[in-house]
């Protein structure tokens, strides 16, 4: 278990290393010069050459991608072209709406397609069966951002239960909840479908497993296998489909966050790359890369505590 | 005392009838071996005894187990019955068992399912002792195990301990060593006999082997199309009268006859080949171990000859043929075939039936299409007279080159199969587990058709099986590989009767024999 754990923190390193390397690369590669496009087109060329200096742009490229690294290590994402603060404070604030956002979005996901899937799957062919696969195929067919419209009519303006969108910050835990639970259930609806269905049908393989049916017939009711044997064998593609659902929500949640006007990462991105906003645009991209190969780093991690044939495995 | 007794069972799934007044009983002690083909039925009479029926099925008639009438029992009450008074065993060691649980825990289940009150430690306990009884032994094979770090043979074991950890009164075995090697299946089956007069069992055995259930049963029952067709004593050879048991037991031991000659020119030469698989790395910088799957190698197949390459699984007969076939390549010797190193250029010269007649067709190809794939060897499309010629030779009709596969049965499959690797007339035909997949009186069928097929076009074959009857019935010479080396070799006959080799006279001692009528 410990050589597969250093196995993957080894491949966890080399992705971060090529990341960060595409990512600089792609962002060097864009016409276009930051400082020129923040003083405008009437500025002199003498202010543009100072501008340059000042952000460090006239270094020669390993020394910017070095410094670049090494800052990001110890916490210094550099500043902001455009808000003049440094990109890591401004990440932070943004974090701090995004990351819970996704959590409780995810848990919700979780929450109800765990319950809602194995219900199918053990009721197969039934009329609870049927409906959960024509709801989840409306949640996953209802655009998000529509669905997240029609909440704001009924919750915010007609039952006036939730305001209709903003963030008050975390000063007060419970209207900050409060803020984020209708933009969490719209995040989570089109997830929560897909999970559902993810986990009928993986159930519904392992159901037909030989090993189900040794289990039966030592006895255990049908409750019984399922719990005992056939839900954890059936974690794995839901897993795989968890962590590819949580770096989503992390990052895409641009639509959402427009729908509700909530300052999260997604917007910040947005905003960055309409205003040319280069450093800002590689950290929070780098910022989520990161995210994405940590939870890949917790899938497979999880991957092996549910398998033990994982576990020996170079 | 009769343990299990079923009168008059008509088993349907949906409209469709399955089982037809099917009659037998076992009684404590006794091992009743049921035989038949694929779809006779065998496999679902006993699932209706365990009553873990596919969906949709209904039973009518009598089971009755222990003096109860299984099919008015409860569920709850039938969960009781199950692993209690029945325990069962099953076909496929490799699926049977849970792989993200311990063997220990697995078999500690059916203890704790039963026994609530037991304590998870007293459950290990015991079964620590039904594992040992089924000789695995803890200090060797720990509770803690998975799965997946036992053999097929193990896994079987461990399957046997779980069935018969609270000592039922009646043992199931739905084909428990068609999937093992003879070796394997002369151990379990010797397991099973012990179990059965250690415990006092009833034993129902099911097989399409009669071999396997004449060997060990007092009583048996053959069947087919869902009914019984005749039930007798363990001497059954003898005191057959059903027409459909007399062409069983001719299939079984059935002997095609060949009338080619084995010219003396060599077809292919296999010299010194030896093939290394390399190892996972121990550590991270560590050096790479390999694994020699097969060892200095060599043998000639002449033309028009048919050779038997046997061997247990792992011995390194899949591998040779892969390098036969210039799939892969070899770390050391060489293999000629008509005097050219193998490769593509000599490809077409070759052709290959494999084991499984269900995986090795595209499903969305028409027959027509799968038949001709070998022509791409040739650089050329196949006429409609040459796949007519291909399918007919095999006794299937022009027609049925515009079906799919799936409107086929296994031995229809293996007909096309066959027809596909005789459509661009190679001259060397591998044969690999060929007709291990099939039914005896398809096997005989199939057997023949090789047989006629060789006199006609003085094909030669290289017959690659772990099934050592199949082999001698076909072969004219015989080598027997362990451990990735070819440990004796010899005309079949002399081979079978005079065994020099300790291995091969394991071999030929472990495999079933049919009882002479």
């Amino acid at each position: 278990m410990l050589r597969y754990a250093i196995k993957r923190l080894g491949s966890l390193v080399i992705s971060l290393i090529v990341a960060s390397l595409v990512i600089f690369a792609c962002i060097e590669v864009i016409p276009g010069d930051p400082a020129s496009f923040m003083l405008g087109i009437n500025a002199q060329p003498d202010t543009v050459a100072a501008l340059r200096e000042e952000l460090g742009l006239n270094a020669s490229l390993s020394a910017r991608y070095l410094s670049w690294v090494t800052g990001m290590m110890s916490g210094d994402f550099g500043t902001s072209y455009t808000y003049r603060t440094p990109v890591a404070e401004i990440i932070g604030e943004r974090l701090w709406l995004s990351l819970p956002l996704a959590l409780i979005a995810l848990g919700l996901t979780v929450l109800v397609a765990f319950p809602v899937g194995i219900l199918a799957a053990t009721k197969r062919g039934s009329w609870a069966d049927m409906s959960v696969m024509g709801a989840t195929q409306l949640g996953i067919a209802v655009p998000n951002f529509w669905f997240a419209m029609l909440m704001v009519v009924l919750f915010a303006i007609n039952l006036r239960w939730f305001s209709a969108g903003g963030f008050p910050g975390w000063e007060n835990p419970a209207a900050a909840l409060k803020a984020l639970t209708l933009p969490a259930i719209a995040l989570a609806l089109p997830q929560a479908s897909i999970l559902a269905r993810v986990m009928r049908s993986a159930l519904l393989d392992t159901l037909s497993e030989d090993y189900i049916r040794t289990s039966r017939a030592k006895g255990l009711t049908r409750r019984q296998s399922l719990w005992r044997h056939a839900l954890r064998n059936a974690m794995i593609p839901v897993l795989t489909i968890i962590g590819l659902q949580f770096s989503f929500l992390l990052a895409g949640a641009i639509i959402i966050e427009n729908v509700f006007y909530l300052p999260g990462l997604g917007r910040l991105v947005f905003q960055a790359i309409s205003q040319r906003d280069l450093i800002m645009v590689e950290s929070v991209v780098f910022l989520l890369v990161f995210a994405v190969i940590m939870v890949n780093f917790a899938v497979d991690l999880a991957y092996a505590w549910v398998d033990p044939r994982l576990r020996g495995r170079a | 005392m009769t343990l299990l007794s079923i009168e008059q069972l008509n088993l349907s799934i949906g409209d469709l009838p399955i089982l037809r007044d099917v009659s037998l009983s076992v009684g404590a002690g006794e091992v009743v071996g049921v035989i038949g083909e694929s779809g006779s039925g065998k496999s679902l009479t006993a699932f209706s005894v365990m009553q873990l029926l596919p969906r949709g099925a209904s039973c009518q008639g009598r089971i009755s187990l222990l003096g109860r009438d299984v099919l008015t029992m409860t569920e709850p009450a039938l969960c009781a019955m199950r692993g209690r008074d029945v325990g069962m065993v099953f076909q496929e060691p490799m699926t049977a068992l849970n792989p993200v649980q311990t063997i220990g825990a697995q078999v500690a289940e059916t203890i704790l399912i039963h026994e609530p009150k037991t304590s998870k430690s007293e459950a290990l306990e015991r079964a620590k002792q039904a594992l040992t009884r089924c000789e695995l032994p803890a200090d060797k094979f720990p509770l803690s195990r998975y799965p997946h770090e036992l053999s097929g043979g193990q896994r079987q074991r461990v399957v046997i301990a779980m069935a018969i950890a609270l000592q039922p009164k009646l043992l199931i075995a739905d084909e428990p060593t068609t999937a093992l090697d003879v070796t394997t299946q002369a151990e379990i089956l010797a397991l099973l006999a012990r179990l059965v007069r250690e415990d006092g069992m009833g034993l129902l055995l099911i097989s399409h082997d009669l071999a396997v259930v004449s060997d060990m049963a007092d009583r048996i029952v053959i069947m087919k199309d869902g009914a019984v067709v005749e039930t007798g004593a363990a001497d059954l050879h003898r005191t057959m009268t059903h027409p459909y048991t007399k062409a069983l037991f001719a299939a079984s031991g059935h002997q095609p006859v060949r009338s080619a000659e084995p010219q003396e020119i060599p077809l292919l030469q296999v010299q010194n080949a030896t093939r290394d698989y390399t190892l996972p790395r121990r550590s991270l910088f560590g050096p790479v171990d390999t694994f020699r799957a097969v060892d200095g190698v060599s043998f000639e197949i002449k033309r028009g000859e048919s050779l038997g390459l046997v061997g247990e699984s792992g011995c390194g007969k899949s591998t040779l043929t892969r390098a036969i076939l210039g799939l892969d390549p070899l770390q050391g010797g060489k293999i000629l075939l008509d005097g050219e190193p193998v490769g593509p250029a000599v490809r077409r010269k070759m052709q290959v039936v494999f084991q499984d007649p269900y995986g090795s067709f595209n499903p969305r190809h028409k027959v027509g299409r799968l038949v001709a794939e070998p022509f791409h060897l040739l650089n050329r499309k196949a006429t409609a007279e040459e796949v007519d010629a291909a399918l007919i030779s095999v006794g299937l009709t022009p027609p049925d080159k515009h079906k799919f596969i799936h409107e086929f049965s296994g031995g229809q499959r293996q007909r096309i199969a066959i027809a596909r690797a005789l459509i661009i007339k190679p001259d060397l035909i591998v044969l690999d587990e060929a007709v291990s997949a099939l039914d005896v009186s398809i096997r005989a069928q199939i057997l023949d058709l090789l047989a006629d097929l060789s006199d006609q076009f003085g094909l030669t074959y290289l017959f690659i099986s772990h099934d050592l009857s199949v082999v001698r019935a076909i072969t004219d010479r015989c080598l027997v590989m362990k451990a990735g080396k070819i440990v004796e070799e010899g005309a079949t006959e002399t081979l079978f009767t005079a065994p020099s080799h300790p291995y091969t006279r394991t071999l030929i001692a472990a495999a079933p024999q049919l009882p002479a009528a």
